[in-house]
């Protein structure tokens, strides 16, 4: 016995329901990395991320933007012949790069999602405006631009909400939420 | 007639208003009552689960918690919304310790769910509580020469949830086919529009988007028809950032189901929240005299 945990080990700790460790059981076929409509846009494919996590190169695995470029599609999760929930995988990934503080620099996902769950924490409900704050200005000037104008479009369509919706019992809401997660790191 | 418990989602409240209105007076004209749930919460999309697991599940347990007092099975138009509420149910059920945890938070807001609910996309709804024939029995004004690229896109088919085909489903052809429009077979039907890529890598995502609408194009659809607020925007209100970006010059619109099944049903285009499009959709050709039976 030994009292230090592989990589390996404490990924598969992170999957919901999952039991052993779903990942040694990748046989690398690439199913997932042919399925995956982002691949080409990732460091590393993510056929290619289980084999980094198997081997045990956390660096290198955090230093990747794969996961982060995943959009949740689950294609690759209904095609892998060895039914490992792989979109999962992508989630627990992110979900220890954050805890950690540990992502590849200029990424957008990371404090976008952060910002994300502050916003509903505030108010309960999705409030578009706010939420553009925290990633317009990662854009470069033409995407800027094109965001502004779409906005612009979509507010004189009346698309776009000008006040923040609330939840009615907001009080209980956010207790309900403090029993979670500490609020101090939320506020 | 039937009656569900509604679970609109943010989207549905401005950006995607046309989709609530046109789901509210398609239902209403065939015989289903939706009824939207009191105070619901946002399902969290896809981030909460970037952040904190049990924060999710306890999020969307929220909703189904009130869902459950009214005692009807609830509907979510939104694919995420239907995804996230539909797998916390079945996580719920299968994990007590998960269950316990989400509801010592959930007594705050007086609150417990059992685990008594199912959760239904509202396309489910169409497909199989209303189902086509019934659907084509109601039609008044069949979409007669429409061609329509169906949109599947990821969450309401996928993941799986039991034995139902996650490869190549029909349901969304059979619907179109029972107003009368002609579902086009379109290759790419069941991949990804990107979803929040769309903001975290864009480039990414307007790929992805160039790619769905040239496939739709290829199969010479006229309108691409979908069941997701996130595909909707991602697909029409960035259609013209594609166009800059890849030098395309796409002009296909992108609506919602029920807008479609809505016009068949002879709605106005008012009620159907029809006019709040980026690209417009060519006037509906005027009823061919034909006999319907």
């Amino acid at each position: 016995m030994t009292d230090t945990i592989t990589f390996g080990q404490e990924v598969s700790n992170l999957l919901h329901a999952a039991e052993g460790e779903p990942l040694k059981t990748c046989i690398q076929c690439g199913t997932c990395s042919g399925t995956c409509p982002v691949a080409g846009y990732m460091d590393n494919s993510p056929r290619q991320i289980i084999a980094l996590i198997n081997l045990g190169k956390k660096d290198q695995v955090l230093e990747s933007n794969t996961f982060w470029y995943c959009a949740s599609c689950y294609y690759c999760t209904v095609r892998c012949p060895q039914e490992i929930n792989i979109t999962e995988l992508m989630y627990a990934l992110k979900r220890y790069s954050i805890w950690k503080s540990r992502y590849k620099e200029g990424l957008i996902g990371p404090t976008f999602s952060e910002a994300f769950v502050k916003m509903i924490v505030r108010g309960g409900r999705s409030f578009e405006p706010i939420l553009a704050t925290s990633y317009i200005f990662s854009f470069n000037t033409r995407e800027f631009v094109q965001e502004i104008q779409g906005a612009t479009e979509l507010l004189l369509k009346g698309r776009l909400p000008v006040l923040p919706a609330r939840i009615k019992r907001l009080e209980n809401f956010r207790r309900m939420i403090g029993r979670i997660i500490p609020m101090g790191g939320l506020e | 007639m039937k009656e569900f418990a509604y679970f609109p989602g943010c989207s549905l409240e401005k950006m995607a208003s046309s989709y609530h209105m046109s789901a509210m007076e398609t239902t209403k004209q065939l015989g289903v009552k939706l009824n939207e749930l009191d105070d619901w919460n946002c399902c969290g999309a896809t981030t909460y689960f970037y952040i904190d697991e049990l924060l999710a599940y306890t999020l969307c347990a929220r909703n189904l918690a009130i869902a459950e007092k009214t005692g009807l099975d609830v509907v979510a138009p939104c694919s995420a919304c239907y995804k996230n509420m539909f797998f916390t149910v079945a996580h719920l059920k299968k994990d007590a310790d998960l269950a316990e945890h989400v509801n010592f938070a959930l007594e705050e807001d007086n609150l417990h769910f059992s685990g008594n609910v199912n959760v239904k996309h509202l396309i489910e709804v169409f497909a199989q509580d209303i189902g086509p024939d019934e659907l084509k029995r109601k039609v008044t004004k069949p979409l007669e020469g429409m061609r329509v690229a169906p949109y599947y896109g990821c969450q309401i088919v996928r993941p799986q949830k039991e034995k139902e085909d996650v490869e190549q489903p029909q349901f969304f052809e059979e619907m179109l086919t029972a107003i009368g429009a002609t579902p086009v077979n379109y290759p790419l039907k069941m991949r990804c529009c990107g979803g929040s890529l769309i903001i975290s890598s864009r480039t990414a995502a307007l790929t992805m988007v160039r790619n769905l609408l040239q496939s739709a194009v290829d199969a010479q659809a006229t309108v691409i028809a979908t069941a997701c607020p996130m595909c909707q925007v991602n697909l029409e209100v960035y259609q013209q950032q594609v166009n800059l970006e890849f030098g395309t010059n796409f002009s296909v619109p992108v609506m919602y189901f029920t807008q479609l099944v809505g016009l068949a049903l002879g709605i106005s285009n008012k009620k159907l929240g029809i006019g709040k499009e980026f690209v417009a959709m060519a006037p509906t050709p005027l009823p061919v005299q034909k006999t319907w039976d």
